[in-house]
């Protein structure tokens, strides 16, 4: 179970106008905006649920992600996953979370991909009866086969996103975040990624929370939304509760963003 | 505990394993880097060579004498760059918001960081110190004690922790900065020019400051004077080992960088 209480982040962000003039005048004195990146936060997500986790750029759900997976540590607030505050607690929380970020791999260039698998089997010290049962049904599940020959930079995008999360689920975490996993994916690779995060979480009981701008993502996995919207939870609920007859998905959110001005 | 320091150690040749077949990828790119760091070292050694070849002896110091104090300073150096260049090259770590990744894994920051770039590379300056070294060993007339050997290794010890807690300061400091500072560079390259000669060759101030403040003189200085014979107090043995202490403050800030890493965009 996930609780998050009132969690408040900020950052000082530099501002400076165009131009060599003004990059030399903020070598000297420079101007801070505070951002509000998490103002006032909660919610609670139980095991084994799907959340899809919304909001137009900038609006914070990194910085949720972050602080949920221990990365960041809140100026305020309380925030407690079965038990543990993950920045206090922050190894022995990680081995129960696996993260996927759409942008940021986390597999050895040069090397083939399951040389970086067999690196964290060790990492997570992974039994190695548990590592092959999962490894197999992971490569069988995301038709990863021949790919984890070849190294990583050889690799498609899509073919490169199907191995990150691959990599993310070799340790049998409880709870998966994935930031933007469909992010640069063809159509081929979107329902094949779809698809494999529903399996997981119906076979596993994998608590999965998503971030993503594909609506189709929200559409096919999840039932509950939350909407975030310039640090703020703007709503908590399913997709029926915003869907509008006549609008597709994408309008009706783009209308969502609209009326909350954010 | 001993159980963790076996899986950390076994942890660490697998992340070593893993370096070395990247690197393989590109041989051209390795073996040119290899030999380019065996003569760059060369022709340091070219200097000093040639140096004495006009003055006998530099403040009371021998040529083969300055030879296993400079081969010893540089073996350190370039063992610990070899293991702790992950240190070396961490600003472009924080910078680009890898280090999150780092805090996602179930293992010390620091094992991590040091074992995401081993630099074999290295090894061409590695080459180049071990034959000075074997030089400076057979050819300074020392009487080789058994107390003096381990008074080497000891100082090879101290030498590389010292040098390790430079790197890890600099790491450090890229929390807050985000950028790679260059001057930090004087305690690192720096202090292998400088340590070319004994400390004392410099004057009084800098043997008090490397003594107290960076303790270069407790690894080269104080138990060079030791193997040479000019000092006998045993005390002198155990002097680099002391400056191993130096990683404790080094250990500190690197924590207190760790609880200020504020990642990065997206």
């Amino acid at each position: 179970m996930i609780t998050m209480e009132n969690v408040c982040k900020s950052y000082k962000v530099a501002k400076r106008n165009a131009g060599f003039l003004e990059a030399c005048k903020a070598l000297f004195s420079r101007e801070y905006e505070e951002i509000h990146a998490l103002d006032n936060v909660s919610f609670t997500i139980r095991d084994g649920e799907m959340v899809g986790y919304i909001g137009p750029n900038g609006a914070g759900k990194s910085s949720t992600i972050k602080i949920l997976s221990g990365i960041l540590t809140p100026d305020s607030g309380t925030c407690l996953i079965d038990g543990r505050v993950p920045w206090k607690d922050r190894i022995r929380h990680v081995k129960e979370i696996g993260v996927v970020f759409g942008q940021r791999s986390q597999l050895w260039w040069d090397v083939p991909v399951i040389d970086s698998f067999e690196l964290l089997k060790d990492i997570y010290s992974i039994p190695e009866q548990v590592y092959r049962s999962n490894l197999e049904e992971l490569t069988d599940l995301l038709n990863l086969g021949e790919l984890l020959r070849s190294p990583a930079r050889q690799l498609s995008l899509g073919q490169r996103m199907r191995c990150e999360i691959a990599a993310s689920l070799l340790h049998s975490p409880k709870i998966l975040f994935l930031d933007e996993p469909t992010i640069g994916l063809d159509a081929v690779s979107k329902l094949a990624v779809r698809d494999f995060i529903k399996k997981q979480n119906e076979t596993h009981g994998t608590t999965v929370i998503l971030t993503t701008h594909d609506m189709q993502d929200i559409e096919a996995l999840t039932n509950r939304i939350i909407l975030i919207g310039k640090g703020r939870i703007l709503m908590d609920g399913t997709i029926n509760d915003i869907k509008q007859n006549d609008l597709t998905i994408d309008e009706t959110v783009a209308q969502l963003y609209r009326s909350y001005e954010i | 505990m001993l159980n963790k320091m076996i899986r950390a150690i076994k942890l660490y040749k697998h992340y070593i394993s893993i370096n070395i077949r990247s690197m393989m990828q590109y041989k051209a790119s390795f073996f040119a880097t290899v030999i380019g760091q065996f003569l760059v070292s060369f022709n340091v050694f070219l200097g000093i060579f040639v140096m004495f070849r006009r003055f006998n002896s530099v403040s009371g110091f021998t040529y083969s004498e300055v030879m296993l104090c400079y081969s010893i300073v540089l073996l350190e150096y370039t063992l610990a760059e070899m293991y702790a260049r992950g240190f070396d090259t961490f600003s472009g770590m924080v910078r680009t918001g890898s280090f999150d990744r780092v805090l996602l894994r179930p293992r010390s920051e620091i094992l991590q960081v040091l074992g995401n770039k081993f630099e074999l590379t290295r090894i061409g300056r590695l080459m180049q110190a071990v034959v000075m070294f074997v030089y400076g060993i057979t050819q300074s007339n020392v009487d080789w004690s058994v107390f003096r050997v381990i008074t080497v290794v000891f100082m090879l010890i101290g030498g590389t922790m010292l040098f390790t807690g430079i790197f890890l300061i600099y790491a450090a400091i890229c929390f807050f900065t985000l950028e790679g500072l260059e001057f930090m560079n004087i305690l690192t390259n720096g202090a292998v020019e400088y340590g070319k000669y004994p400390i004392s060759v410099y004057g009084k101030r800098m043997l008090q400051f490397t003594t107290f403040v960076i303790p270069y003189a407790l690894v080269q200085y104080y138990p060079l004077m030791y193997i040479l014979g000019r000092k006998s107090s045993p005390a002198y043995i155990f002097l680099p080992l002391l400056a191993s202490l130096f990683l404790i403050p080094c250990y500190l800030l690197w924590r207190f960088g760790v609880r200020h890493y504020k990642s990065s965009g997206s």
